[in-house]
């Protein structure tokens, strides 16, 4: 044990692999000592962990319907009550942790490649072709993220695949933004300059040296960004634009609840509690994250 | 004997004032005009994205093929597509956004209807973010690491992450129906509907022109917790930004100057950093007046409040693309002015641009 910490903490490390382990474990010690941030991590580890172990950990079929057995409220044999379908909201919301698994991952790999290369671009060759990509997402971020979300999904139809479309097309410019004011302090380094005479094309400067560098950054971004995804989601899901039934979404499940929220409470709030935590979860761990890996 | 040595702060001329005002205000023009433009742009575009045919939509599925035709050529959707997005700037512009199939009314006109009824509740909303956002940021930044900025922290991490929606059926469920302390959906009750002639079209201010004192009480009844619930999402921002311009603030060395004259930390907080702290404060609460807009398409589904949000939901789920088109033009136009406003709202309160 102590071994592999000394290892780690060397001041005088023989490799770079070394010196790239310890600063990571240094980084993860600053983590640590923030316990809102562990909080947050302990959140998004048991989110993998149950949509992971689904299967395992849901008391019922989540599609199975039952109608002797509607609108029951919390007990023994259904924890959080069963829905005006009979079936079980417990197991529901379990299986609703993969929908927004995918929903979240989907718009991250979508989402956080393009803006980094339009923002990197933008801030590395400047000139009209950084106020044309700027201009854009200025249009983009002029209207707010919900209403034009709304209008796409209006216009490609409702939908899951649609939905996550939607999300992504309306959130890409503030990582643009990050990306590009990254870059620009990025160009002024002198080791840019080093590459740039030793004959390295501008997209091999961009992609390897560029690109890395914004990463930081970009990672806390997106995790304080997911969150707000999964809350436009739930909102899609909820005017019934997102996914559809019988899919466990959670937003789609808190509007079946609402007829009945004044007589039947559970339907629609257990849901609710679990996009809370998990948004938490998001929030609190981009925040520790932010704390560590971008000191500015 | 004169002075030789001209003072730092130089007073500029009025002239010099003017010219600079207006090269501030040519630019912010082309700034606005470049993002409208490309505010058209991307609603003319998801317009022509729809799989729903625009011209059956008027001349119905068992159409002539002639008809037909001759639907398509008045539409206009014969011409190429650039003079097609001519034509659509210059129906916005001349105040055509279209017919609502729902509705049957002009999309400007039905707009128009709607929309005194959100703003008065992203108005509420945004004056109940700033009562409480701004104390608690201020608290948080004076007692910076201890206790109350921790608490005042995780207040705003959950402000973050709470679904507006359900905290809306949340405080149905709890301040109506249970506690009864509040009116239920929508903006009136049964026995004050239709009963004020609207005036503003916020109904607090027409019924206390009215003078009907039990309506204003029941108008509030009714506003107060789909506000409250829209000012929550506000005071997560608020107090956060608060939080970062006070400590900023109170690091300045007139702080310390204000402290050693003897001056009460009361005073020293509230009067001397606040003041400055608010300046960058202008466009926070316009941001957020933005994003309570934005929040209120949502909250006003929950309240049955008929404002833009419900127009604009309610135009989505019947596939009425005139009225959705219109209602997201005109929120993303309400961004634009507000934006600007801030910003020579922000230039006006700071005396560094004078």
């Amino acid at each position: 044990m102590t071994t592999w910490t000394d290892y780690l903490l060397t001041d005088s490390p023989s490799s770079r692999r070394q010196a790239r382990l310890g600063q990571m474990y240094r980084k993860w010690l600053a983590f640590r000592r923030n316990p809102l941030a562990m909080v947050g991590l302990c959140i998004i580890v048991a989110l993998l962990l149950v949509a992971a172990f689904a299967p395992l950990i849901a008391t019922a079929d989540p599609l199975a319907q039952n109608l002797d057995r509607r609108l029951l409220p919390p007990s023994g044999t259904n924890v959080f009550g069963t829905d005006s379908l009979g079936r079980d909201i417990f197991s529901r919301i379990v299986y609703g942790t993969r929908v927004t698994l995918v929903i979240v991952l989907l718009v991250v790999v979508s989402v956080g490649p393009i803006g980094l290369l339009i923002g990197a671009t933008s801030g590395y060759l400047g000139g009209w072709v950084d106020r044309a990509l700027m201009r854009m997402t200025d249009v983009f971020m002029a209207f707010p993220r919900l209403v034009l979300a709304l209008a796409f999904v209006a216009a490609l139809g409702p939908g899951l695949e649609n939905a996550v479309i939607a999300i992504a097309i309306t959130a890409w410019p503030p990582y643009a933004r990050v990306a590009r004011a990254e870059t620009l302090i990025i160009r002024q380094q002198d080791y840019i300059a080093a590459i740039r005479l030793q004959g390295a094309s501008q997209w091999r400067i961009v992609w390897k040296h560029v690109v890395p560098l914004c990463l930081p950054s970009l990672i806390v971004r997106t995790t304080l960004d997911m969150a707000g995804v999964i809350l436009i989601a739930a909102g899609l899901g909820f005017l019934g634009l997102g996914a559809q039934p019988p899919i466990p979404e959670w937003g789609a499940m808190i509007s079946a609840g609402r007829e009945q929220i004044f007589d039947q409470w559970w339907v629609a709030t257990f849901p609710g509690i679990a996009i809370c935590i998990v948004a938490l979860g998001f929030n609190l761990l981009g925040d520790g994250l932010r704390d560590v890996m971008d000191a500015r | 004997m004169t002075s030789v040595v001209e003072s730092p702060v130089r007073r500029r001329s009025w002239g010099e004032t003017a010219g600079r005002w207006a090269k501030i205000a040519s630019r912010e023009l082309v700034t606005v005009a470049i993002t409208i433009f490309g505010l058209l742009l991307i609603t003319f575009f998801i317009a022509r994205v729809i799989p729903i045919d625009p011209v059956l939509a008027v001349v119905g599925d068992n159409a002539r093929p002639e008809t037909y035709e001759a639907a398509r050529i008045e539409l206009g959707l014969d011409k190429p597509l650039w003079q097609q997005f001519a034509i659509y700037v210059g129906k916005v512009f001349t105040g055509d956004l279209g017919r609502s199939v729902l509705t049957s009314n002009t999309v400007v006109d039905d707009i128009k209807r709607v929309f005194p009824a959100t703003l008065e509740l992203a108005t509420l909303g945004t004056l109940i973010g700033c009562l409480l956002g701004i104390p608690l940021g201020v608290v948080a930044a004076v007692y910076q690491g201890r206790w109350p900025d921790q608490v005042a922290r995780i207040i705003g991490l959950f402000g973050y992450s709470i679904p507006v929606f359900w905290l809306g059926l949340m405080g149905l469920l709890l301040f109506y129906a249970k506690l009864g302390w509040v009116g239920g959906p929508g903006r009136a009750g049964v026995a004050f509907q239709d009963l004020i002639t609207p005036v503003t079209g916020i109904l607090m201010i027409d019924a206390a022109l009215e003078g009907d004192w039990d309506a204003v009480r029941d108008a509030w009844s009714h506003l107060v917790l789909p506000a409250s619930v829209l000012g929550m999402l506000s005071v997560a921002y608020i107090s956060r930004m608060t939080r970062s311009f006070m400590i900023t603030e109170l690091q300045q060395q007139y702080v310390i100057a204000a402290r050693v004259k003897g001056l009460s930390e009361f005073r020293v907080v509230w009067r001397h950093a606040m003041h400055n702290a608010f300046v960058p404060l202008v466009t926070v609460i316009a941001v957020s007046y933005m994003h309570l807009l934005e929040g209120s398409v949502l909250t006003e589904t929950i309240f049955a409040w008929p404002g833009l949000g419900r127009y604009l939901t309610n135009s989505l789920l019947n596939a009425d693309m005139n009225a959705v088109l219109g209602g997201t033009l005109v929120i993303g136009a309400v961004f634009i002015g507000v934006n600007l406003l801030s910003d020579i709202l922000g230039r006006l309160v700071d005396p560094r641009t004078r």
